[in-house]
């Protein structure tokens, strides 16, 4: 279970965070909507210590997160991000890509390793490009292969920033449909999206997020059918 | 027009000692580069480290090596530090020059390496549960080695061919150092240097093609 509490944060004087709350429990697929600027990716972030916070809590399992005593790299091993630039590794082939931290962070053997990422790498449809470097493959499959890259290392919960927001509009598809068979799999999932469809389609819950604030959270159908908040209908009547 | 009949055995026949000249160039190119790199993965630690004094003694080191003439930096690695009762031997002397100005270029050349790699993929490395040693080791460094590689090789014909100013501080045991005794005994001027250049040549050729090959090896992405 992730717990969010109250959590504040400021880059500078501009607060991107103004005391969010958010509670995502095992096998929730939730996504988080909203304009530039909302605060939404850097809640992300948040949520696996690669940011600080200023004030609040984020406990991953009782575990929390900006704690001096927790060991992040250990925290990060049950928590995959995956970010709008996909930020492949150049000079690794794809399956060197995904073999590359179950090797070094939980000391896998080779064989294991590499047979773990070919069966990850199969599952999002890169079973023939195991040995190209990601320079030759399209920006959905290099996307697809980070997703595999963060699933390797077996996380209970998966974060996706913008997954398809740096995406050719063609290659939207093909990544969201990797997200809906992780989603109907039973992952724990935390998508910041514009794809509103996909939001709708697959989320137990979607929050709305308007600067740094999170004005609204609720079932698909609620939101998108019933919006409450005046900002929330705005937003929707804009992206509709 | 011009009267002078080239004898261009007398430079062949002495062949054999420039090209003991030349292994002996080669080592200093050699020794000054492994040194050159050491010491600017150092410089690039220091720069990258938050620490003032350390900040400005690289940043002095590069912009002394980078903006003052080579022959300035031999000279103060056997002249200068004489001066202060410290001799070193001309060999030791043109390692401790060439070395300094290698260890200067290569420092710019890492920073530019490290400036060429977005921030991201560290972050990457970093939320997959990589430490950020092993961050560094694993992704931003393979991705330095081939930005700075090809400069790296170009640092290293710079070397060989500043081996020649070693005869300033009395080295004579190089190609150019060789090549400048056998002049002072035969007074084959031209026919001896242009020998020495042609050996010269060939030293740096082979290590610019050497280079690219050995990259396109290890570079296949």
């Amino acid at each position: 279970m992730i717990e969010i509490q109250n959590v504040r944060k400021s880059f500078g004087e501009l607060e991107v965070l103004k005391g969010i709350d958010l509670t995502v429990q095992r096998g929730e697929v939730v996504t988080v909507i909203g304009g530039s600027g909302s605060g939404k990716s850097t809640l992300l972030t948040c949520i696996n210590g690669l940011e600080p916070i200023d004030s609040g809590r984020i406990t991953i399992d009782g575990t929390e997160v900006h704690a001096k005593s927790t060991n992040l790299n250990k925290l990060r091993r049950k928590v995959g991000i995956v970010f709008q630039q996909w930020n492949a590794f150049p000079h690794l082939t794809v399956l060197e890509n995904v073999t590359l931290a179950p090797r070094k962070v939980l000391g896998m053997a080779k064989a294991e390793a590499e047979a773990i990422a070919e069966k990850q790498l199969r599952h999002v449809g890169l079973g023939d490009k195991l040995t190209t470097y990601p320079s030759r493959l399209s920006g959905g499959q290099q996307q697809r292969m980070a997703i595999a890259r963060a699933l390797a290392m077996s996380p209970d919960y998966m974060l996706f920033d913008e997954v398809t927001s740096a995406l050719d509009p063609q290659l939207v598809g093909e990544v969201l449909e990797t997200l809906k068979m992780l989603a109907e799999e039973g992952m724990t999932m935390i998508c910041v999206t514009h794809e509103m469809g996909f939001a709708r389609d697959v989320s137990k819950r979607v929050a709305f997020f308007h600067q740094g604030i999170m004005a609204e959270i609720g079932a698909p159908d609620q939101l998108f059918g019933d919006p409450q908040h005046p900002e929330t209908q705005k937003f929707l009547a804009n992206v509709r | 027009m011009f009267n002078y009949t080239f004898q261009w055995n007398q430079a062949f026949n002495r062949l054999p000692q420039m090209l003991d000249g030349a292994l002996v160039t080669m080592e200093i190119a050699i020794l000054s580069m492994a040194l050159g790199i050491a010491l600017a993965i150092l410089l690039t630690v220091f720069r990258l480290s938050g620490s003032r004094p350390l900040m400005a003694f690289a940043t002095t080191w590069v912009e002394i090596a980078r903006n003052t003439p080579a022959l300035f930096q031999i000279y103060m690695a056997h002249f200068g530090v004489a001066s202060f009762g410290i001799h070193f031997s001309p060999f030791v002397s043109i390692l401790i020059g060439i070395t300094f100005n290698n260890a200067g270029y290569l420092t710019e050349n890492f920073r530019g390496a490290l400036k060429a790699i977005p921030d991201t993929q560290g972050r990457a490395g970093r939320s997959l549960g990589l430490t950020q040693l092993q961050s560094f080791r694993y992704i931003i460094a393979p991705q330095m080695l081939r930005i700075s590689f090809l400069p790296m090789t170009n640092q290293m014909v710079w070397a060989i061919l500043m081996t020649s100013l070693g005869v300033t501080v009395g080295m004579n045991s190089d190609l150019y150092g060789v090549t400048q005794d056998l002049n002072a005994l035969t007074f084959r001027t031209f026919e001896l240097f242009a020998l020495a250049a042609v050996i010269f040549y060939l030293i740096t050729k082979t290590i610019t093609l050497g280079g690219r090959l050995i990259a396109a090896r290890l570079f296949r992405y």
